[in-house]
This record gives C-alpha cells, sequence and structure tokens, in this order.
C-alpha cells in the first residue's frame, strides 16, 4: 500500500535576495486529488512548485514528495512527476511527436513503449492529426495541450500545472479543462496553480488561497464560498459621476449587511446570517440602474481576501 | 564547498546528446556548406593566392602551411557557434534547458551534454576539412602522414575546451549580441595571432610567451605535428596543456551555470 500522502510540506518557505517569495506554509496533498494554488501574482505559488519540481532548492523549513527529500532524491521525485511549466518551453526544433519521444527518453522510457505512449497521449489530448507538425505553427491552445501531453509521455504519479489556461481563448480553455477533467477521474494526482478563479472552482477538490507569500485560506472552494462569503452577492453598479450621494444611500440601504466598495461598485455580502433576500433590492434599484443579485463566486472569496484594488 | 565541486552528472547526459543530435539530422544537408565550403576557400585562396609571395623560412609551401591550421580553426569556430549562439539560444530563448531539468535529467548533464554536443560539431567540422585536404593533398601534398587521422580525436579533446569555454561566456551574457565580446576579445586574437596563418617561432619572444596562453595555439602545434607526421614530447605537451585547462573550464562551466540557472 503507497501511501496516500503524496506532497507534504512543513514551514516551507523560500527567499531570493531580500524578498520573501514563500514565508513558511503548510500543507499536504493527497492521491488522487486535485490541488490547486490560488493566488494573485507574486503571492509565491510558482516559488513553491518549482521547490516541489526539485528545480529550486528548498529554502527552509521541510517538503517531503512522493515520500522523499528533494535534496537528495532529486532524479527519483523528479521521473515519477509530470510537470506543466507556466511559460511554454516544447522545443522548436523538434516537430510534435519527437518532443514527446525526446522527453521520454529523459525519462528513460524505452523507444516502443515511447512510441506506443506518444500515440496514447495525442489522442488523449486531441492532436493526432499534428504529431509531424513544427512546434510554431499551433496554436496557443494546442501548444499548452502538447505541453501537457509532454507531461504525461511517462506516466507520472503526480502532475503539476503552473497557470496552464493562462492566454487561451474561452473554446481553448474549455476544452483544455475538459481533458484534465478526464484525467482526474482516471485517478490522476493534480496539483494546480491559477489565478482564474473559474479554473480552480471547475477543477479543484480542495485550494489554497496564497497572498504575500503565506497561505491565507483553506478549504474545498464550496466551504470557502459559504465560509467567507455566504450564498449570494449584491452588486450595485454607479456610471462615474453621480455616484457619491447614491452610495450613501446604498451603504444605509444595506446596514447590517458587510458592504465593500471599490471606485464604481458596491458591494454587499451576507452577515451573520442575515439572508440578502431581507435586503431592500426595489429601493436599490431607485438609486442604480445596475443592481444584480447573483450567487457567490470563488472569485468573491479571492477578492474579499486578497483586496478588490490593483496589486502591483 | 564539496558540493560546489562535484558534479551531478549520469549517463542521461547523452540524452541531451541525443536531443541536439536529432535536430542535427534534419538540418545537416542544409548546413554542411558553410563548414565545408568556407576551410576549402581559405586553403586555395590564402594558400595560393598569398602562397606566391610568401616564402617559409622552412621551405614549406604555404598551402601546406595553413593546412593543419585551419583542421584546427575552423573546428573551432564550429564549436564556438554551437556551445555559444546556439546554447544562448536553447538556455535563453527557447528554455530547452528549463524543459530538461524538470525531468530526471540534471543541470550538471545538461551542461556536460551540451560540452560533448560542442566537441561532436568540432569533429564534424574536421571531417569535412580532412575530406578537402584528402581530396586537394595529390595536387599540394598538403597530407604526409596516416597520423592525420588522430586529428579527429584531437578536434574533440580541442573542442571539449571551446565548448567549455563559449559555455562559460554563454553563462555570463544577458542577450545573444553580448557574445560578440567573447569572439571579439578572446577567439578572434587566438584566430587570427594562434600560429595558424604564420609561423610564430619568427616572432618575437614576448609574442611567442603569450601565445603559449592561448589555447588554439597548441591545438594547432598538434594538428601540423600529425599533419606532418612528427608526433613528440612537444605534441604530448601540448595535449597535457589541453586536458588540464578543458577540465578547470568544465569545472568553472558546471558551477557558473548553476549560479546562473538553480534560483
Amino acid at each position: 500500500m503507497q501511501s496516500q500522502v503524496l506532497i507534504e510540506a512543513r514551514s516551507l518557505s523560500k527567499r531570493f535576495g531580500s524578498l520573501v517569495a514563500v514565508d513558511g506554509i503548510d500543507f499536504e496533498v493527497v492521491r488522487g486529488e486535485c490541488f490547486g494554488f490560488l493566488g494573485p501574482n507574486g503571492a509565491g505559488k510558482t516559488s513553491t512548485i518549482r521547490m516541489i519540481g526539485c528545480v529550486s532548492p528548498v529554502g527552509g523549513g521541510t517538503l517531503r514528495v512522493l515520500g522523499m527529500d528533494p535534496a537528495h532524491d532529486a532524479r527519483r521525485i523528479k521521473a515519477r512527476l509530470g510537470v506543466v511549466p507556466q511559460e511554454d518551453n516544447l522545443d522548436p526544433d523538434l516537430t510534435v511527436l519527437e518532443n514527446l519521444l525526446a522527453y521520454a527518453r529523459y525519462f528513460d522510457v524505452p523507444k516502443a513503449d515511447a512510441i506506443e505512449r506518444a500515440w496514447e497521449v495525442l489522442d488523449l489530448l486531441a492532436l493526432r492529426e499534428k504529431a509531424a507538425e513544427q512546434i510554431e505553427n499551433l496554436s496557443g491552445g494546442m501548444k499548452r495541450r502538447l505541453t501537457v501531453a509532454r507531461a504525461l509521455v511517462s506516466q507520472p504519479e503526480l502532475l503539476i500545472l503552473d497557470e496552464p489556461t493562462t492566454g487561451l481563448d474561452p473554446q481553448a480553455r474549455q476544452l483544455f479543462w475538459q481533458k484534465l477533467r478526464q484525467l482526474k477521474r482516471d485517478g490522476l494526482t493534480m496539483l494546480l496553480t491559477t489565478h482564474y478563479m473559474e479554473e480552480a472552482a471547475q477543477l479543484c477538490d480542495r485550494v489554497i488561497i496564497m497572498d504575500q507569500s503565506r497561505i491565507i485560506a483553506r478549504g474545498t472552494p464550496a466551504e470557502l464560498i459559504e465560509r467567507i462569503i455566504g450564498e449570494q452577492v449584491v452588486e450595485v453598479r454607479f456610471d462615474g459621476l453621480d455616484g457619491a450621494s447614491a452610495r450613501a444611500a446604498v451603504r444605509q440601504l444595506a446596514q447590517g449587511f458587510e458592504v465593500e466598495e471599490t471606485e464604481d461598485v458596491v458591494f454587499v455580502y451576507e452577515q451573520d446570517g442575515r439572508r440578502l433576500s431581507d435586503l431592500d433590492l426595489n429601493a436599490a434599484h431607485e438609486l442604480s440602474s445596475d443592481v444584480l443579485l447573483r450567487r457567490a463566486t470563488l472569485e468573491d472569496v479571492f477578492l474579499r481576501l486578497t483586496g478588490r484594488g490593483l496589486i502591483e | 564547498m564539496m558540493a560546489a565541486l562535484s558534479a551531478d552528472v549520469s549517463y542521461r547526459t547523452v540524452k541531451v546528446w541525443l536531443r541536439n543530435r536529432d535536430v542535427f539530422l534534419h538540418v545537416w544537408k542544409a548546413e554542411m556548406i558553410w563548414p565545408l565550403f568556407e576551410p576549402l576557400i581559405v586553403m586555395l585562396g590564402l594558400g595560393l593566392g598569398l602562397g606566391r609571395i610568401v616564402e617559409l623560412e622552412s621551405g614549406q609551401d604555404y598551402i601546406q602551411f595553413i593546412t593543419p591550421g585551419v583542421m584546427a580553426a575552423f573546428p573551432m569556430w564550429g564549436t564556438i557557434a554551437e556551445a555559444g549562439w546556439g546554447a544562448y539560444n536553447r538556455m535563453a530563448n527557447q528554455r530547452t534547458f528549463a524543459a530538461m531539468i524538470a525531468t530526471p535529467v540534471s543541470l550538471d548533464d545538461v551542461i556536460t551534454g551540451e560540452v560533448l554536443w560542442g566537441a561532436t560539431k568540432g569533429v564534424i567540422s574536421s571531417v569535412y576539412i580532412l575530406i578537402v585536404a584528402l581530396a586537394l593533398t595529390p595536387f599540394w601534398d598538403l597530407v604526409q602522414s596516416p597520423l592525420v587521422l588522430f586529428v579527429l580525436p584531437v578536434s574533440f579533446l580541442a573542442g571539449l575546451m571551446f565548448a567549455s569555454m563559449a559555455l562559460l561566456a554563454t553563462s555570463f551574457v544577458r542577450s545573444n549580441t553580448q557574445l560578440a565580446y567573447f569572439v571579439s576579445l578572446v577567439v578572434m586574437p587566438m584566430f587570427w595571432v594562434g600560429g595558424v596563418f604564420f609561423p610564430l617561432s619568427e616572432m618575437p619572444r614576448t609574442v611567442q610567451i603569450l601565445s603559449w596562453f592561448m589555447p588554439l595555439r597548441h591545438v594547432v602545434d598538434i594538428q601540423r605535428d600529425l599533419v606532418s607526421g612528427n608526433p613528440g614530447l612537444a605534441t604530448l605537451a601540448d595535449i597535457a596543456w589541453i586536458v588540464v585547462v578543458t577540465a578547470l573550464l568544465y569545472r568553472a562551466v558546471l558551477w557558473s551555470m548553476r549560479r546562473r540557472l538553480i534560483k
């Protein structure tokens, strides 16, 4: 019986010079789940998964990957991981099929098995027709799928994806998600970083939210929404100038609820079990032509915790 | 300190070499014209053209004199182009190194594979030049000994040195064009003053002493001894010089690439 905990981090940290990239985080990833790292740019997600992937030395604390220590067993760990990096690093000097075969060779997959496996993953990711194509002729979505295919060609136990759908159009992203869900159903353990909350909601069983190098929340997407936002959210929008007095009136109206404001929107959240159905939406409609009552999403959780202002 | 001195190299370095070989097999026909034709032009153009007005103290024909020099210098260019611009492109633009070190291949495997591949490109270039030299031998008696076949293993050894040098430069530059500094300040002086085009024995003593520090000079000396069929103790000394310098450069490049790429 193999261990169920594939990754275990205790007080894991990393610094680059004076910059603290990861500041003492704890988490576990168990076999068969899709585990999400959410957070704005610069939160420490990529630094963390680079340590897990044994391409960046652990800065502090302890990290066990597949029961091993990255400092001593990097090759043995890497042999069992599939990595989809944030930036494309497919080999532009080789064709699609050759990319897979060269990669399988790095993992010591025998040639005959590699060829068989390469066609399997090309089928799985709907790339069979592109096998002889040059990399530069692939679309962005195809490149991302090929990067996943490449990561799967060595039959990894754990697939690590770093912001896998950044820059994809909606169709490509939907197809990509569908492929990942299929892999998950087949029992593959996945670790995913993203700043697309919908991606996390679609794919992840459990998530942690990172901000400024620390973990600020953890749980299942549903739990986090329920605990941090509640069931619903009301958005009242204002077009620029007419704001001040109307906004004040909305705040007045929403007394007893949690309120958050940005430049042109007032968000009203449930508080202390008070349901938004108690809010007088008709009165709100008097104040703004754009009032929306909607289900709370992971995006609300994320923005609630990390702030709605631009982080730079 | 010990960790910095121990190389994490395994048999997987061969897989890095194989990746480069696979790419080469796609393009070798298109790329062979330059390494084949350029030495030919130099040997005929300089050898015959300049040869008409040059008289060497040794009494040798000038085309005979420059042939072993060409066998040393042009493979060097092949190696430096590969381990310089080629490797920089794979490291920085294509991120091929990053892709490889996410697999069981270590960074030291990658760099070692690149050194081996750079040396291989030198040997390939040597093979072309040897073919040209042998083809011209009936006319100008360029190759005087079967020992000339040892030019190939010497090219490989020299290639390990030049590839390590070029990769060391690659590990410091921030753009492809910055490699021009390495080429202008290090490679060009060796090429022109390293004993390829004129005998250093007729130069002032200072120049002779300074040239001892030039890697290419030792390669040229060895190739001359092999082409003329007169290797001796001096040849062994040159080989020893290259082995020591290669070992130092190789250690340096492993250290420098780790410094640059492992964060």
